[in-house]
């Protein structure tokens, strides 16, 4: 696993040291290969999970799906390539993929020393606790001297660490290279504490031997704004990500949905006649076709859409919407216009 | 590579014609090639970082850490340095390698040497061990061992207990831990004078073998002397230590010592893997010393015994010692697979965590490297050493 993945690290740097030179046209070698590469979460159901017939669904799939739809019309034009959250970095720096829709919380430092851009925050989460009901926790700031199990390379490791300094805390920290290794481990009892992002320990309760043994404490102990990711320094290329994911949310708004989207092209309302490419070069703007929403929208469907049928509250993941309602609507879910 | 021509250049040959001239020609075309390419990958490395705006340098080892690690020999909290992580990683490595090379040397030659024995079961038991654990993946003999000890140990509220100081449970093995206190320095310091002391006795007795050909009993003499002297000294000074003993409080023990599973699990599958190895060597090597040297060792008069350690392992480790080096850097490189089960070693600190959490791959996997490749070369310049030590003097 080591050796694989220093190998994986060893080819990375050889294309970061060959590659390089094309860093500015992603799309056309998208087009050329008639390929989207999305890099993707492992496992994690709701957002990216394999079903038994190797089909990926879930969340963020659905954000590669949408930008496969904006380019080629077909949301079957998709590679996936799960990768663990220590490899999603170099995967995507050295061209390996394309773009990452992978649960990864965008920060200062990622943005700006790794060479990447965020192009916007498809979910709002925070970090919280997972606990064994027997234990009888009721709250984080009881977790003194608990063994807890994480993911190693993730803001989730470092946020525990600041959470337990600042409260004056001792701990033990187990970190694990992948997800479900940190799931086995903790299901077996080598830990006290599962910690992760909300949506993740919702999403991982599922996976337990028996869910309803474990509980979720109150406590949400950062801020894990999660979005797609691309290369810096091929602008259109995160426009195009950018705006997909945008197209998503603004349809929300305009109550377009994948069902109505057709009657909604005869609609008289202008945003919508931009969006659905009936009015304005919008697509061309990004080096689309016209109809690049209407695709998305058709194929699909809105930000609401994708989130209710991947992990809305009648999934068993089971999450409102909370935070992540439209602005109209009390959220933090806000696109600019398309005009 | 040089090809040795002693030819000389008859006077009227042109240089080029010269095969002495051409052999270096080429290789400093070779030599100019090969730096050349090197040059232009690390060039276009660092050019396509900086046009990518990844950050490069070192001086991220100076900077924060911000995560914590497990299991850490020196001092290190989340507000240590990437530089310290370093530190505590490759001491983790070199823990386990160390751990790991004396274990398997002694499982090795004990294994070995049963495959050899007459007695049909124990030489049966040995060779379906070594065949059995050569052949399977190292990597999933560390996950099963793993696993094995996981689910086979209880929770830290239902702890094995012996003797109400030590505890065993899937947290790990809590052991009392030492507290010395003023005055405890008198004691490693007698050891080590016994230490010093008994190679003396061992070079006087050696000589006055040699000279009258009189024995002396070193082993008891040096036993006596190791065990004896920071005994005396511990007890002359009082015995300043307390024993620190773990507590059940909240949700694990507290104090004490303890022997994280993972590093348990770890140690015994490389343990394990590569006493297999070993025994293998062993044998070869026992088998290559010819048997009429017991037969004439016998006829002078040895013992069996003596006949072993004086005629027959002498000789043996000749050809084991080689092959043994090698299964020393094995193991030591092999530890780099603690990823699978979160052991907090060199590759999994540093090469994982820092490397992620910089996003500096480059300089993360250069610097791991580096480091394995020191150890490596280290243990083999030992190695090498004994072995020219252990090599047959020609009179």
């Amino acid at each position: 696993m080591k050796k694989l993945s220093l190998i994986a690290a060893g080819v990375a740097l050889t294309a970061i040291a060959a590659g390089g030179a094309q860093a500015q046209q992603t799309l056309e070698q998208v087009k050329k290969r008639g390929q989207v590469i999305c890099g993707v979460s492992q496992s994690l159901p709701g957002f990216a999970n394999p079903d038994a017939q190797g089909n990926w669904a879930g969340f963020d799939v659905e954000m590669c799906r949408a930008v496969s739809a904006a380019i080629f019309g077909d949301t079957k034009r998709v590679k996936f390539v799960p990768t663990t959250a220590k490899e999603r970095f170099t995967a995507l720096q050295s061209g390996e993929v394309d773009f990452l829709a992978r649960n990864t919380t965008w920060t200062m430092s990622r943005d700006t020393q790794l060479g990447f851009d965020f192009v916007g925050v498809n979910f709002y989460d925070g970090q919280g606790f997972m606990v064994p009901k027997k234990l009888g926790v009721k709250s984080a700031l009881e977790l003194k001297g608990a063994t807890v199990c994480t993911q190693t390379g993730t803001t989730t490791e470092l946020n525990l660490a600041d959470f337990f300094r600042s409260n004056k805390m001792d701990y033990k920290v187990v970190a694990f290279e992948k997800n479900d290794e940190v799931l086995a481990a903790y299901d077996s009892g080598r830990c006290d504490v599962f910690t992760t992002d909300r949506s993740g320990l919702a999403a991982d309760r599922t996976k337990l031997k028996s869910p309803n043994d474990h509980v979720i404490l109150p406590e949400v102990i950062s801020k894990e704004p999660l979005g797609p990711l691309v290369r810096h320094g091929d602008a259109n290329w995160g426009d195009i990500i950018r705006w997909s994911f945008f197209a998503m949310v603004n349809a929300e708004e305009l109550g377009v949905t994948s069902k109505n989207v057709d009657e909604m092209k005869k609609s008289a309302n202008p945003e919508i006649k931009r969006m659905l490419g009936i009015e304005g070069d919008f697509g061309k703007m990004i080096g689309l076709d016209n109809n690049w929403a209407y695709n998305i929208i058709k194929l699909v469907g809105n930000y609401g859409e994708s989130y209710e049928r991947n992990v809305g509250e009648k999934t068993p993941i089971g999450l409102s919407r909370g935070v992540n309602a439209l602005w109209t609507k009390g959220g933090l879910q806000y696109a600019p216009p398309i005009r | 590579m040089a090809v040795e021509v002693d030819t000389a250049r008859a006077p009227d040959t042109p240089i080029w014609l010269d095969s002495r001239y051409r052999a270096i020609f080429f290789q400093l075309v070779l030599l100019v090639l090969v730096v050349g390419f090197g040059a232009y990958i690390f060039h276009n490395t660092y050019v396509n970082l900086e046009r990518r705006g990844i950050a490069s340098g070192f001086a991220f080892l100076g900077s924060t850490a911000g995560f914590d690690i497990i299991m850490h020999l020196v001092p290190y909290q989340a507000s240590s340095s990437y530089g310290q992580a370093l530190l505590v990683g490759l001491l983790n490595t070199l823990v386990v390698a160390a751990v790991g090379v004396v274990l398997a040397t002694i499982v090795g030659f004990v294994m070995g040497v049963a495959r050899l024995s007459r007695n049909w079961l124990i030489a049966r038991l040995a060779a379906v061990y070594i065949e059995v654990i050569r052949n399977i993946p190292l990597l999933l003999q560390i996950i099963f061992w793993y696993l094995v000890l996981g689910k086979s140990t209880p929770s830290p509220r239902q702890s094995i207990d012996v003797g109400g100081a030590v505890f065993l449970n899937n947290r790990g093995l809590y052991m009392p831990a030492p507290v010395f206190q003023e005055g405890f320095w008198l004691t490693p310091v007698a050891f080590v004078v016994a230490v010093v002391a008994s190679i003396f006795v061992y070079r006087w007795a050696r000589a006055r073998q040699m000279a009258t050909g009189q024995q002396f009993p070193i082993l008891w003499t040096s036993l006596g002397l190791i065990f004896g002297l920071p005994l005396l000294a511990l007890l002359v000074t009082g015995v300043p230590f307390s024993l620190d003993f773990p507590k059940l409080q909240g949700f694990n023990f507290q104090g004490g010592m303890v022997l994280i599973p993972e590093f348990v699990s770890l140690a015994f599958a490389l343990v394990v893997y590569t006493g297999a190895f070993i025994a293998e060597n062993v044998r070869a090597g026992i088998m290559a010393v010819s048997h009429g040297q017991t037969e004439a060792s016998y006829a002078l008069g040895l013992r069996p015994g003596p006949t072993l350690r004086l005629v027959i392992i002498p000789q043996a480790m000749r050809v084991i010692i080689p092959p043994l080096t090698s299964q020393y850097l094995n193991l030591t490189k092999n530890s780099s697979l603690a990823t699978a089960i979160a052991y907090p070693d060199l590759v999994a600190v540093f090469a994982g965590t820092v490397l992620n959490q910089t996003g500096q791959a480059v300089e993360c996997i250069a610097i791991t490297m580096a480091v394995y490749l020191t150890t490596s070369l280290t243990t083999s310049v030992f190695m090498n050493w004994f072995n020219t030590k252990m090599a047959l003097k020609e009179r």
